[in-house]
């Protein structure tokens, strides 16, 4: 396992300059990158393998050269201000990408053995392994039992009827919406209410037995009693499943996470232990943004 | 002054109301301490001044201009000595035309008798009273209605309420008129189709076999008696209609997906308006088209392995017009497609669908009340479709079901029975108000059951 190096200009200075940052625009002059992630960003075994990641939207490059990996069974939390990339790197996990025309990405991303850009690989196949849920909740206008149907339908997982039922059943038990809806299986998904509409998605994504969930703010546009039945559950879910989740809510990162990486423009600043990431940061941008300086 | 002049007239006035307003608030606004300290902002009490310039004024000269002319004539008419008095309506029109033909130059007044050379004098000189008195009357109608709304300006005047409402007024009264206009439209078809149901009963014309509308012009004339069942007018113009739709809404639709999902951004950006241009070539160029380039293959294809075609067939009409309706199913869809939200299909590739699994199980779905519209308009523009059928289709009400005989339609039947010399009371015209009225009645069932499917199928998603 690599140990990365410490950040060469971490010196007493540098502290001061984060201060000074109004804009990114300030950063870009005043501030130089940091060309290597401090902390531990790579563990054995992992699940998904990532290593010199680089995104461009045309012109634009989102992404500079980030590397880290996400263990077994673990929680790994995405931080940083608006428009740092981390969305854009979840995206490239499960090539959601690949629906936006300018967007290309470059890089070693491999899922256990499988290189997620092999151009021989099937993509549908590689989604079924990597769900999403999003930002804001996305239900089909469809039925709260079709919806969960949905992916078992196109992916062929149930022979019967009665098969079908029981993956629509067990997704929503796990996904703690099963007593709240058993009773209107076939009324509206979009009639639920917010909370109960994100726990909807994350059901339907887990139908389709992934091995990893990635979560894109999944509850940013929830109230604080529906973020926290989601939290739950994304610690329950934690036990069967890999799940990478962004999130703008230090809090909530502290809360569900085991690992949390910070993003810095593009790059990625400093990967640690949840805890050492929100105690004893070792980047000077990190605990600027994680005491709340900036971002 | 010549109405025309008038109205041009008041425009300037009221231009000069409105500037006298503006003026006047902000003198008013001045010693207050400025505009802020007015109930409303000066635009409301110039546009008030204006307002009250132009509605009076303008009420007045519709008024006027709805009456002056039936005075006029009554006075010319009373002014005849009581010997050259017409003797009935007739008579009088007649003495009317004259009078005014020998006033407006068209007659030389020698050529009459003196008492209708004297009224025509009498009928010009009226006039000319007519517009002096309508000019001054207009005038000072519009300055007194600018001066009362000057003089009640005031900061606390609620002026900004007041323009308001009339606005407010005017777009109920906009739309009022298409409301009405429709009204009318039905009113008109209605009234003639009930005379017709007088000449020949509604079972005949409703569950009839046989249209052959030619009746005897006189009562000598030997002719056939005409018979009135809408039978085959009707399934000719479903079988056009339905050929043209079974053409319109898998080219359209395919199109439609081609262009939201998949093309690329050039590529969409030019075939979606090289489609739409279809649906502005000229009827009468499908129609020429369809008769003679679409007409000859049919039937040298048809002969060719052995059919007998008709060198004007429903099959040459339906499908040229199936061509001509392909934008209405293809660019409404392509809206309502490219509006559905990313974020379902974001939903549906995520869980690993492919495209065209996410276009069949959710964006179509979602999409499907305004496609039902899109494919519901082409139905109408079919059903509607005249010109093409009459050059391509023929005149035959041949009750077929077969697209390859000749045809005729609701549409075509109205217009050669509308054209010509006819009895504007003979059942063979006022057959076309009924046929008009069905039509009428057909497009509207459409629209009633295609919005109960919609209702039905629809899965809303916001």
């Amino acid at each position: 396992m690599d140990t990365a190096e410490k950040f060469d200009d971490k010196a007493p200075g540098n502290a001061k300059l984060a201060d000074q940052i109004e804009g990114e625009q300030a950063m870009d002059e005043t501030i130089r990158y940091p060309d290597q992630t401090v902390g531990t960003p790579y563990v054995d075994n992992p699940k998904m393998r990532m290593r010199d990641v680089e995104v461009f939207y045309g012109e634009k490059q989102a992404i500079h050269g980030v590397s880290l990996d996400i263990g077994k069974n673990e929680v790994v939390a995405l931080i940083g201000p608006s428009g740092c990339g981390k969305s854009t790197f979840l995206r490239c996990l499960n090539r959601m990408n690949d629906t936006i025309d300018i967007c290309q990405v470059k890089g070693n991303l491999h899922l256990e053995d499988q290189d997620l850009y092999d151009p021989k690989l099937d993509v549908v196949e590689l989604r079924a392994r990597v769900g999403m849920v999003f930002q804001k909740p996305n239900p089909f206008p469809k039925s709260i039992y079709d919806n969960v149907a949905y992916g078992p339908r196109i992916h062929g997982l149930a022979n019967k009827k009665y098969d079908l039922d029981e993956i629509v059943e067990t997704s929503l038990q796990k996904a703690g919406l099963w007593n709240e809806v058993k009773d209107r299986l076939h009324s509206p998904g979009t009639g639920l209410s917010g909370g109960q509409q994100q726990r909807l998605c994350i059901a339907r994504t887990i139908a389709v037995s992934p091995e990893v969930v990635l979560m894109d703010e999944p509850c940013s546009a929830l109230d604080p009693i529906a973020t926290a039945k989601i939290e739950e559950l994304i610690a329950e879910l934690s036990q069967s499943y890999t799940i990478a989740i962004v999130t703008h809510s230090m809090q909530q990162a502290a809360r569900v996470s085991n690992r949390t990486a910070y993003f810095h423009l593009g790059r990625l600043v400093e990967m640690n232990d949840t805890d050492t990431v929100f105690t004893k940061p070792e980047h000077d941008l990190t605990e600027a943004y994680i005491t709340g300086r900036f971002g | 002054m010549q109405t025309g002049n008038l109205l041009l007239l008041l425009v300037v006035m009221i231009a000069g109301a409105y500037y006298m307003g503006h003026r006047r608030s902000f003198a008013l606004a001045r010693p207050l301490g400025g505009i802020r300290h007015l109930h409303s902002l000066p635009f409301y009490y110039a546009m008030r001044t204006a307002i009250w310039c132009a509605i009076p004024a303008l009420v007045v000269l519709g008024a006027w201009l709805a009456f002056d002319d039936t005075l006029i004539r009554n006075m010319v008419m009373g002014s005849l000595p009581a010997a050259s008095q017409p003797v009935d309506g007739s008579a009088a029109n007649l003495m009317l035309n004259q009078i005014s033909n020998v006033a407006s130059g068209a007659l030389s007044p020698a050529s009459v008798s003196p008492e209708v050379a004297a009224a025509a004098e009498k009928l010009n000189s009226l006039r000319q009273l007519n517009t002096m008195a309508v000019t001054v009357v207009v005038i000072v109608v519009a300055m007194l209605g600018t001066a009362w709304g000057w003089v009640k300006i005031s900061p606390q005047m609620r002026a900004r309420q007041q323009v308001e409402k009339v606005l407010q007024t005017l777009f109920m009264l906009s739309a009022t008129i298409a409301i009405l206009t429709t009204v009318g439209i039905l009113m008109s078809v209605l009234f003639e189709s009930i005379r017709f149901f007088g000449k020949v009963p509604a079972t005949d014309f409703l569950f009839g076999l046989h249209w052959s509308p030619q009746t005897a012009l006189r009562a000598d004339q030997v002719a056939s008696e005409g018979s009135f069942g809408a039978i085959p007018l009707f399934v000719g113009t479903l079988l056009i209609s339905a050929i043209a739709l079974l053409v319109a809404v898998p080219v359209g639709l395919m199109s439609a997906i081609y262009l939201a999902e998949y093309a690329p951004a050039k590529v969409r950006a030019f075939a979606k308006p090289a489609l739409e241009v279809l649906a502005g070539v000229p009827t009468v160029v499908y129609g020429f088209f369809a008769a003679l380039t679409v007409a000859p293959v049919i039937r040298q294809l048809g002969e060719s392995i052995g059919l007998d075609v008709a060198s004007e067939s429903a099959l040459a009409a339906g499908l040229v017009m199936g061509v001509m309706i392909i934008p209405f199913v293809s660019s409404l869809a392509d809206d309502v497609i490219t509006a559905v939200p990313q974020a379902l299909r974001d939903a549906s590739l995520g869980l690993g669908a492919t495209s065209s699994e996410t276009i069949k199980k959710v964006i179509f779905p979602a999409a499907l009340p305004g496609i039902m519209g899109g494919i519901l308009l082409a139905a109408s523009r079919a059903i509607g479709e005249t010109m093409i059928v009459v050059m391509a289709a023929g005149l035959a009400a041949n009750m077929t079901v077969n697209p390859l005989e000749a045809v005729t339609t609701v549409t075509v039947q109205i217009v050669t029975l509308l054209t010509g010399d006819q009895e504007f009371d003979s059942a063979k015209t006022l057959a076309a108000f009924a046929l008009g009225l069905m039509l009428f009645i057909t497009t509207l069932l459409l629209n009633v059951i295609a919005l109960h499917i919609v209702k039905k199928y629809r899965e809303q998603y916001d």
